[in-house]
Order: C-alpha cells, then structure tokens, then sequence
C-alpha cells in the first residue's frame, strides 16, 4: 500500500499473476482498489516516502526474493516473531531489545511494535506515535502476513494480529488481498477476519484514527481511498464470494454497523471537544455523504437519526457537532444527507436540532431544500413537508426562506401554464406545501404579504377553475379558500360549495395544524367539550331548563288490553302515507308540467316522479308527443327540491329517447349545437344520448325492462308473442327430450337475444353530434373556452363508438372519428385529450379489424406515432396510460393481421 | 273492508276458526303471548270501519281555519257553531237546520284565525290576519265590532283566553316584537304583562298559546309553543320562565294541555306527537313520543272529559287518540285537503258531543265519534 507496499507483491507472488489480479480488480473495482503506483498507503506524505523507499527496499530485496533458499521467507520471519510474542515474561522490561534480537527480521520496528501492542492488550495505542517509516514496515508485514501459507497462521494469533494492527492500514491490506486472493489465499478466510474486524468494532477505530490525523494534517487522497474502501465494503465482498458472503456484509446490517462506528466516533469526538480539543469531524461528515449518496440513507440515518435526536434535546455540543457533521458533507453529496435528515427527523423541531442553520450557511442545501424538495420533485410524502416548512418556520433567519419559498410556490400555482402542463400529483402537492406554508405565517408576515397572497390565489383559482377536471377545480377551490381565510381575518371569506373528501380534509387539516405537535392529543379533548357545549339543547342561561331526556312511563306493555280503557279503536289499516294522485296520461303530464299554475307543487312533483314509468308502459302514447316531451324535459327546472331531481328527469329523457329513438336523437343533437342552452343542458344532453344509447344495445337491461313495463297495459298485444314463444317452448321441450347430453353443463341458462336496437339508430346519435363541433356560436365555443363540453363530447362519442360495435354503420363512423381525433390531437386540456383516446380505444375495439386494414391504414399509422409521442411526453398520467393501451390494442391488432394470412 | 282486500285474511280467518274450538277443546294450554297475539288478530279483523261524518257544512266557499262550538245552552237555546275562513267571515252555524244563521264580516276581508265566546253565545272574540283581535256584540241579532285590540302581530299564532274572574279574562297573544308574548286583561284592555324570552335563547316566534290555572283563583300559567321546536312554561304574574322543553325539531303547530294530568301534548310539522308531563317543581319533562304515518299536524285539542283527543293533519286525516295511552282509535279520512282545525263541542249532554272539523277544501265535517263514553 505504501510505496515498497506496492512494490511488495511484485517481488513476493511474481510479476505476471499480480499484474493480470490487478488488471482484474481495476477493471471492475476502479473506485475500490487503489492501484498502487498512486496508492499514498496509509501515512503517506511525500517526505516519509522517501525515506522509507530508501530505507526499507534494500532489505525487502534481500529477504522476499524467492530465488534465495538461505533467506527466509517474510512468514517465517512473523512465525518466529510470534513464537517470540508467547515467550514473553508478562512485564516487558523498559527497553526490550527486541530489535536486537530480531536483527535479522526485515521489518524490526513493526515487530516491536506489534510485541508492545500485543502485550498492552491492544488499549489506548498511539498510532500517530508510530512513525512512517514503522507504518511503512508494518504494512509490508501485514501484507506478507495475509499471504502466508496455512501452516504459518497459527489459530487466533494471526487472526489477533490483523484486529489490533492500525485499523486502516489492516483494512487497505485486507480488501487489497482479498482482490488479489486466487491459488493460494482462500477469499473466505480474509472475509473470515474482515468479519471480526467488522464486528470487534475496529471500524469506529479506523475513523476516529484518520479523525486523529485529520486534525494535525490529513491527505485527502488517502481519505478518499479510505471512504471508498469502508463505504463499498459490502460489493467488494459480495463480488469475491459471488454473493455467498456473511450476513454482517449485506448492505442493511453493515450500514446500521457503520452508522453505530459513527456514533461511537461522535461520542469520542464530543469527549475530546469536552476536554478542551480541536477535532476535526470532516472525516466522518465524508463517510456520512458517501454513504447517503449510495443509496443507503434509511440504514445509517435510521440509526444516527433516533440516537442524535435524544443526544441534541439539551447538550449544545452535540448540536454544534451534529450541525458540523452535515455541515462538512461535500456538496456533491449534500442532497442526499439533507434529503434523508429531513425524510427521517420525527418532527420539524428535531429537524432543527439536527441541521442549524445549515441551509443558511450552505448555498447547496439551500437549493434543495427551497427548490428541488419543492418544485422540482413532488414524491414526497406530507410529513416530509411539514418537517420541511417547519424547519423553515422555526428560525428567523430561516423565516425570510420561508416567504421566499411561499412566494414561489404561489408563483407556480397561479400559473396557468402550470397549470395545464403539470401533473395532478404534484399541484396536489404543491398546494399542500402552500397550506403547509400558510399554517406556519404570522399575523404581521400575512399583514405585509396580504396583496401579493391575493393576487395569486385569484390568478390560480381563476385557472384551475376553468379545468375540466373535477379534482383540479377542487383543488383550486379548496387553496383559495384556506388562503383567504387567512389573509381575511375579519370580514367575509371565499366560500365554494363542493364535495368534501378525504383530499379536502387533508388539505383542510393541513392549514389549521400548528407545527408544534402537542396539537395532537389536545384535538380530542376540543372535540370532548364542543360535545359537551352542544350536549344541552337548550341555553345554559335558563336555570329551569331541561333537557330532553324523555321519562319513560313505568309500563310500556300492550297498551291495546289496558282493561280501564273502554275505547275501542276504529279499524286504521287504511291509515297509509299520503300519496298525490299523480296523472296517468301522458298528455295530462305534459299539460301539468308545462302549466304555469304554481300552487301545484305536489301534482307537478308527483307528475315528474311518475312520468318515467308512464313512458314506459304507453310506448305508443309516447311516440306520438315524443318530441315535444323531449322538449319539455329539456327545458324542466327544478320547482321544489324534490330529491334526485337530475336523475329522475334525466331517466326520463333517456325513456323518452329509447321508445322513441330517430325524431328524439335528431332533435337532443341539433339542439346541442343550438344558441341560448346552457353547459349543463348540453351535457345533460349528451349524457341522455349515451345512456339511451347503452339502454338501446344492451339486450339484457332492455329485456327486463321492456317486460316489466309492457305486461300491464298491452296484454292483447303480447298474447301473439306470448303463443309464439309457448310454440318455441314446446319445440324445445321435445328436442330436449329425444337428445341425451352427454355433459350436464348449464343447459338450461337461457340467454335473452335480442336484435341490438342500436344497431339502426346509431347514426342519428353518432353523426349529428360529430359534424358541427368546428363551427363557433356566439354563446358556444367547443374549440375555445367551452373545452369542458368539448372533452365530455369526445367521452360520449367514445361511447357511442363502443355501443355502435356489429352495426352497419360503424366503419363510417369510425373514419369520422378518425378525423375528429386527429383534428383535435394536440389540444391542451387534458380531459379532452383523454377523450380523444378513449374514442381511440373504442374505435380499435368496434370497427373491425379489416375494415381498419382496408379502410383506414394510413390514418392508423399516423395515430400510432402520435399515441407514442403521448405516451412519452404528455404531463397527464391518464392520458399516458390511455395511450399505453390504444398502442397495445393497436399491437393486438397487427398480431391478428399476421396470424391470418397464414 | 272489501272482503277481497285481502286473500290472505281471509283464509287465516277461517283457518282460526276451525282451529279455535279445538284448542280450547282439548285444553290445551296455551301460552299468553300466544293467547294476546290471537285476540289481537281477532279485534283487528273485527274492527268497525270508521264512521262517516255526522254531516258536512258547505257554504263558506274559503278554506276554513278556526271552529268553535257553542251549545252548553239549554234546550230553547240552538247550539251553534262558530267558523273563521280565509276570505276573513265568520259564520255562525245553526247545528239544528245546518245553516249559516249569520255572516260576520270583521276583519277586512283576511283570514280569521281564531273565534272564542266570551261567557255567553252573545259575546264573540276574532282575531284575523288584519292583526286585530275583534270583540263582537251579538245579542239579539246585532252583529256588531265593540271592541278591538290592534295586536301588530304579523303570525299565525292563535290567542289564548282564560276566564279569571266573572266578566274579568286574560287573553295571551303574540306581541309585536318578533319573540314576545303579551297579556292582557279584558275587556279593560291593560296589559298586564309582557313575557320576553332571554337575551339570546333564540326561541323564534311563538307559534300557539295555551293559558290555564290550576283551579279557580290560583296564578294564571301560559303554556307557549315557539319556532324553535320548544315548549315553554311561563309565570304570568312574575313574567318569568319557569321551565322550557325542546320537544321537536320544528315549530310546535300546535299544543293542548291537560291540567288534571298535568300532562300536554304538542304537534309540529314533524312526523311526531309529543307528550310532555308538568312535575311538582314546575319542570316539563318528556312523557313519550308518538310516531305518526304522515307529517305534519295543524291543530291539536283535547276533548273537554280529558277521554280522547283529535289531531288535524297536513295528511287531509283526522286522527282521535285515546288520552290516557295515546292510543290510537281511528283515523277519519274524508276532507281532500289540509285539516286546519278540531274542535269538540261543549253539549251538556255527552251523547250529543260532537267533534267538527275544518279543512282548505272549504268543508266543515261534523263527527259524533266515542260520544257514547
């Protein structure tokens, strides 16, 4: 390792085989194994080379040539040392003249060395104290050590040599044999020592051993030699032993191992700060960042994370080492620390105890966390957040971070760009770090900032409401209100009326927690009293109230026998809940519902509940007001809160559109593109058209249905079906009786099939509302502001597409959509967008196959190279995963071409 | 009933009577539940339809509000019956011939919604949406306005009237500020107390009124049904709550007490009778609900013998409890429209007791139901 040591192989093992094992290792393990031209060894600096290298290569030449039979080999020299070692009295006399008596030993100080330490039981060595020269020798003789046969290690000794040498040396000459081991060293046996090097602890030794250094000079070469080496410990022996290594080598025990080494190291560090010490931490700060950017954050920040916390909450020289220990990462691996400190802290305080006012003081840590943590990634988790802006909250230096960050996350939100081009996942995620953000301002803060808040909540929510998708608008909903609830602390708050959810409910939790956290169990204890104010209905300042508690009369038993009550009672079997006289003709219905009368609450609320039923059951009656009634039903406003109002009108429009499919569809469909509706209407009207569309295909739905309904009124009419069918029966019942079967499978489920009464219409559904969707009114733009209707209009064509599967007209309409869709391919709403691939979908599912291959090849092929260019780049994940499956669809489809020529 | 109502009746009819006699035959014991579930099923399939209306008065062309009989009179005297309707007359019904004797027109053409004699069938109060509470003067044919007290009350909240004195009442009435009730003696017409609710109990308007003592001489006490879905008990000479129950969700439409049993009873636009009892330490307490089929109830009273009482229902029904129990005896379906008001009459003679019966379809049903009892 040191300058002779990358010498020492060369002439110990022969040139060509070490050659061709470093060539090995360097290819794979660059990083890990020092090659030894540059290799500084342990001690090295420049001047102690030298001297050694002039001192110690004459008597490595002299004993280690292989050639000489006079000499004796280095192991044999450690074999007698040894022996020498055992045959020690147990009080070394002052000057032991070791030296002389090992005067032939080529490494006489490192013997001397190894004889102290072996006596003094390996405590409280000084390995400063040895100097160069004997660091130089003793890493020769370890080195030799390692290689010596089986015969020259005697059990314990040997291993006992390598566990008190100088931690690092014995480290570097251990992975560096081990990346030599082949013939003659058995990897298992270094790996065996590595073991008990690992689990004697000797790894807290080796830090607080170049901490030592450090603290007079250090070479960072050799520190970053050092770091590779204990960071990459585990892939250097699992590479050696092909994956058959100890346990203690697998990442998730030695990082906790490691992270244990950094602790003890700390403790030392902290003694020798408490002794009045200048010790250097930037060692450990290295191995620390190597060692997060490897991707082990959760082994040895699970270990450092709990034990710093507890040792931080009153010692001052614990913070003051914990901030230095982040403080000296290098920046390259600041990200990483800073990233799992903050993931791991339990809290934003303890955050604070751990890294000070590091992201004041570090340009780096300070962009990740005011930039990267917030804007730029979006998977991290709510608590992660919350330990993040608290952080931020709870140091004045850090407040004005604070606002910044508040400022360019309402920045981001109002957007609209970012609106349109960012992914659901992460606005959700920056409007938490908004709430978060705002649960931590103070009064004064919100005082200087309220215009600025205010500008870009009304920017953001005026964007964010203009989306058609659900969860954006409520999004925007929920920000704006949180934000002016707090910037209006007297005077009237924005107030929307949506659905509350879970994702309201957090967000809305989110603005009301105070970072400090005894929060949490004082919540319950509110709730317990708001329960208790609330538990007496009446006022507490009426002294003689009482509450409601009933008196229960002493007995309850049958009242109807009380023997002194001579009443009989009258018979009451009649005594049902009210019910209006609804009408019964369809033409009454219509007179009610158009009639200007107002008083008539009840009729026109009985009327609208019965009208479905009523359309059903007189088909024919239908047919003949069938428009006019589509009409009404269009145009019905709700007069009394009846409950479910929208879906009874809209049953009933779809009953109006099924019994009466062409005159109903072609007036629904040039009413959607007519001046003067509203959205709603409009898209009541598409939502009418699909529904009536899926009645109209489904043989199932329709069946029971149309049974149920036509039985009562039109029994003469059926009776000539009725017969037919017993005809049919009867037939079956004889085929059933002169065939044996053979399995006794489900025979006798019977399937209803029934001509798809789609199939007919499909057009008048599909054409009418494809055809006028470029052509602006003054009240209605599709292409323009109006995408919401837009994107539920391709949604419905989709679906008309997929009703519309076996129908005549279904090429047609696909080559329409075709167009439709490429027209509309780049439009920047994302629920269009997702529209126009579920018509996609559908349309590779219901046209058929070769009537794509025939019809519309090119077409086809131009679509694919645009799904992939969705699938690739759009910012919206449905869209993406929509466009996924259009694509495997689409190579469904190419198989079935192949698998049908042949 | 209509025999084929119900197939399933029948045939458990005639299977209970083959099997009956051989039960008891055989003595076999039969356990009582056993035994109360068959007499049940019995009385029910025995059950008498309910009646129909003694008779039916027309003729007020207006949705009637208020009834009020007066026929304690003796036998020269002709019992009369007294009715408020939306077009603001008051009718005077003759029970004998069933005509209208006399139209009073008091009240401006708007609604009356109360009429009560005072002492005689000569002396007539009405109060009508005019906000005016008017005193008539009968006697001997004269119909004439004496008195009329100008209430400033815009509610539907009914006066209540209690004789205290001979020729001396109290009347309670709905106030002109929003929660406030105010008493007065007549016919001097001074107030005598103006009972307001405390600061901030946002009680709502009073909704019915019932003024009683418990015997002759002792503190006159008002009972008072508000917005709120409360009942409270007020001290009229100190003007003073003295105990209040929160008896429904909705505005108490109405309310009766019974002072014997010191017990009442209160209907609201709920689903729901409430019986409230009055304890020694003047607390109102819950006693028990009572669930009905249709929502809603526009007047309650209790018949004068405390035996029965009648509810008049949004549902167009006329429902007679049993007081005691509360329980239910009949239910009279005739009206085909909103019941606004019940009303029972004051025959000295029990078995010509009537009960009548005001709806919005104009008409004025006129019972004789449980007056045998």
């Amino acid at each position: 390792m040191y300058g002779e040591g990358g010498a020492l192989p060369v002439t110990l093992s022969g040139q060509p085989r070490c050659r061709a094992a470093r060539n090995r290792v360097t290819l794979g393990h660059r990083l890990v194994c020092p090659v030894p031209e540059h290799s500084p060894g342990v001690a090295g600096h420049t001047r102690a080379r030298e001297t050694s290298q002039n001192a110690a290569l004459p008597s490595l030449e002299v004993s280690s040539s292989p050639g000489s039979t006079s000499s004796i080999p280095a192991w044999g020299w450690w074999l007698q040392c040894a022996s020498r070692v055992a045959a020690l009295p147990p009080v070394l006399p002052p000057r032991y003249d070791a030296i002389t008596t090992c005067r032939r030993c080529p490494f006489p100080p490192a013997c001397v060395n190894l004889l102290r330490r072996a006596r003094s039981d390996g405590g409280a060595e000084d390995v400063t104290a040895l100097g160069e020269r004997e660091r130089a020798l003793f890493g020769a003789f370890l080195r030799s050590l390692a290689r010596a046969p089986g015969a020259a290690r005697p059990e314990g000794v040997w291993q006992r040599c390598f566990l008190e040498g100088p931690a690092s040396l014995v480290l570097c000459v251990l992975l560096e044999s081990l990346g030599s081991a082949g013939a003659g060293l058995d990897p298992r046996e270094v790996v065996g020592v590595l073991e008990q090097f690992l689990q004697e602890g000797r790894v807290s030794a080796l830090l607080w051993e170049v901490c030592q250094q450090q603290a007079q000079a250090g070479c960072p070469e050799l520190q970053d030699v050092l770091i590779n080496k204990i960071v990459c410990l585990p892939d250097h022996v699992s590479n050696k032993l092909q994956g058959k290594n100890p346990p203690v080598f697998f990442p998730q025990n030695y990082f906790p191992l490691l992270g244990d080494a950094v602790l003890q190291v700390l403790e030392k560090i902290s003694d020798s700060l408490r002794g009045g010490l200048d010790c250097s931490i930037s060692f450990v700060s290295h191995v620390l960042g190597k060692v997060c950017i490897h991707g082990r954050q959760k082994e040895i920040l699970g270990v450092l994370v709990p034990r710093l916390t507890d040792l931080t909450k009153s010692d001052c020289i614990w913070q003051r080492i914990c901030w230095r220990l982040v403080e000296c990462v290098p920046d390259r691996w600041m990200e990483a620390v800073v990233l799992g400190f903050v993931q791991r802290a339990p809290g934003a305080d303890v955050l604070s105890r751990l890294l000070g006012n590091l992201v004041v003081k570090n340009k780096k840590a300070q962009f990740v966390v005011t930039q990267k943590m917030l804007l730029l990634q979006y998977g991290h988790t709510t608590e992660v957040l919350q330990n993040l802006l608290g952080y931020l909250s709870l140091d004045s230096l850090r407040r004005t971070l604070l606002l910044r960050v508040l400022q360019e996350l309402l920045e981001t939100w109002s957007s609209s760009s970012a609106v349109k081009h960012s992914p659901a996942e992460q606005q959700l995620y920056i409007s938490k770090a908004i709430l978060i953000c705002l649960s931590h301002l103070k009064e004064p803060e919100i005082e200087t900032h309220r215009q600025e808040l205010l500008t870009s909540m009304m920017e953001g929510v005026k964007c964010r409401l203009d989306s058609s998708l659900l969860q954006q608008r409520r999004l925007g909903m929920v920000v704006a209100e949180s934000i002016s609830l707090k910037i209006n602390t007297e005077g009237p708050v924005l107030k929307f009326e949506y659905e509350e959810d879970d994702e309201t409910r957090e967000l809305k939790s989110l603005l009301v927690q105070t970072p400090s956290f005894c929060n949490v169990p004082s919540l319950p204890d509110d709730e317990n009293e708001k329960a208790g104010a609330a538990l007496p209905l009446v006022p507490e300042s009426n002294e003689k109230s009482h509450t409601a508690a009933p008196v229960m009369p002493n007995e309850e038993s049958d009242t109807e026998f009380d023997s002194d009550d001579d009443l009989i009672p009258y018979d009451m079997s009649e005594d049902k809940e009210l019910k209006i006289k609804a009408p019964v003709y369809i033409r009454d219905c219509i007179e009610v519902l158009t009639g200007s009368r107002t008083e008539d609450v009840d009729k026109w609320e009985a009327t609208v509940k019965a009208l479905e039923s009523l359309v059903r059951k007189n088909p024919a009656a239908t047919r003949e007001v069938s428009v006019e009634l589509a009409k009404i039903l269009l145009h019905l406003e709700e007069k009394s809160s009846i409950e479910g109002f929208v879906e009874l009108r809209q049953r009933t429009q779809v009953a109006v559109l099924t019994t009466d499919p062409i005159p109903v569809a072609k007036y629904l469909t040039s009413q959607f593109y007519s001046l003067n509706y509203s959205l709603r209407q409009r898209m009541d009207i598409l939502d009418v058209l699909v529904l009536a569309a899926q009645e109209l295909s489904c043989p199932k739905f329709c069946g029971k249905t149309k049974h149920s309904g036509a039985q009562k009124p039109c029994i003469q009419l059926l009776q000539g079906s009725d017969s037919s069918k017993g005809w049919r029966r009867v037939v079956d019942e004889r085929i059933k009786n002169k065939t044996r079967r053979l399995d006794k499978g489900h025979c006798d489920m019977e399937l209803a099939s029934r001509p798809n009464e789609f199939n007919s219409v499909a057009g008048y559904f599909f054409f009418p509302l494809i055809q006028h969707f470029d052509r602006p009114l003054t009240t209605f733009d599709l292409l323009g502001e109006d995408h919401l209707v837009l994107g539920r209009l391709a949604h419905t064509l989709a679906i008309l597409m997929y009703l519309a599967v076996n129908t005549v007209a279904v090429t047609a309409m696909g080559k329409a959509l075709l167009e439709f869709v490429w027209a509309l391919r780049f439009h920047t709403d994302s629920y269009v967008r997702q529209g126009l691939l579920s018509c996609i979908s559908s349309l590779l599912l219901s046209v058929p196959t070769e009537r794509i291959l025939a019809d519309m090849t090119e077409e086809l092929l131009e679509t694919q190279s645009w799904l992939g260019d969705v699938m690739e780049k759009d910012p919206d994940g449905d869209c993406r995963r929509l466009a996924l499956q259009n694509l495997l669809l689409m190579e469904n489809l190419k198989k079935k071409l192949e698998v049908v020529p042949s | 009933m209509h025999p084929w109502n119900s197939t399933v009746g029948s045939a458990s009819l005639k299977l209970m009577l083959k099997l009956l006699p051989r039960l008891f035959q055989r003595r076999i014991l039969i356990e009582d539940s056993m035994k109360s579930k068959v007499a049940s099923l019995f009385t029910a399939l025995m059950a008498l339809p309910p009646p129909d209306p003694q008779f039916v008065l027309r003729g007020t062309s207006a949705a009637v509000h208020t009834l009020y009989f007066s026929c304690g009179g003796s036998e020269p005297d002709i019992p009369l019956l007294y009715s408020g309707s939306e077009s603001g007359f008051i009718h005077v019904w003759n029970l004998r011939t069933h005509r209208v004797d006399t139209a009073l027109d008091g009240h401006g053409r708007k609604s009356v919604y109360c009429v009560e004699t005072m002492g005689g069938k000569d002396r007539l109060l009405s109060q009508g949406r005019d906000q005016r509470i008017c005193l008539w003067d009968l006697a001997e044919g004269r119909t004439s306005v004496t008195d009329s007290v100008f209430t400033e009350h815009v509610g539907f909240c009914r006066c209540s009237l209690l004789k205290v004195a001979q020729g001396r009442w109290l009347m309670a009435m709905a106030a002109r500020s929003l929660e406030e009730i105010q008493i007065l003696e007549l016919p001097s017409k001074t107030s005598v107390c103006t009972l307001k609710p405390e600061v901030g109990a946002k009680l709502g308007m009073p909704m019915c009124l019932k003024l009683w003592q418990l015997s002759c001489g002792s503190q006159p006490v008002l009972l008072a049904g508000y917005e709120d879905g409360s009942v409270v008990l007020w001290n009229v000479s100190m003007g003073k709550a003295l105990s209040q129950l929160v008896c429904h969700q909705e505005p108490v439409m109405s309310l009766d007490f019974d002072s014997e049993k010191a017990k009442g009873i209160s209907g609201s636009s709920e689903k729901v009778l409430s019986i409230w009892s009055l304890n020694e330490q003047q607390n109102l307490q819950v006693y028990k609900t009572h669930e009905l089929v249709n929502a809603g109830i526009s007047d309650i009273t209790i018949r004068p013998d405390k035996k029965i009482l009648a509810t008049a229902g949004w549902d167009h029904r006329i429902r007679i409890f049993g007081w005691k129990k509360l329980k239910p005896l009949a239910v009279l379906d005739y009206h085909t429209a909103t019941v606004h008001c019940v009303s029972f009459s004051d025959h000295s003679n029990p078995r010509e007791r009537l009960l009548a019966a005001g709806s919005k379809d104009q008409r004025i049903s006129v019972w004789s139901i449980y007056a045998q009892t």
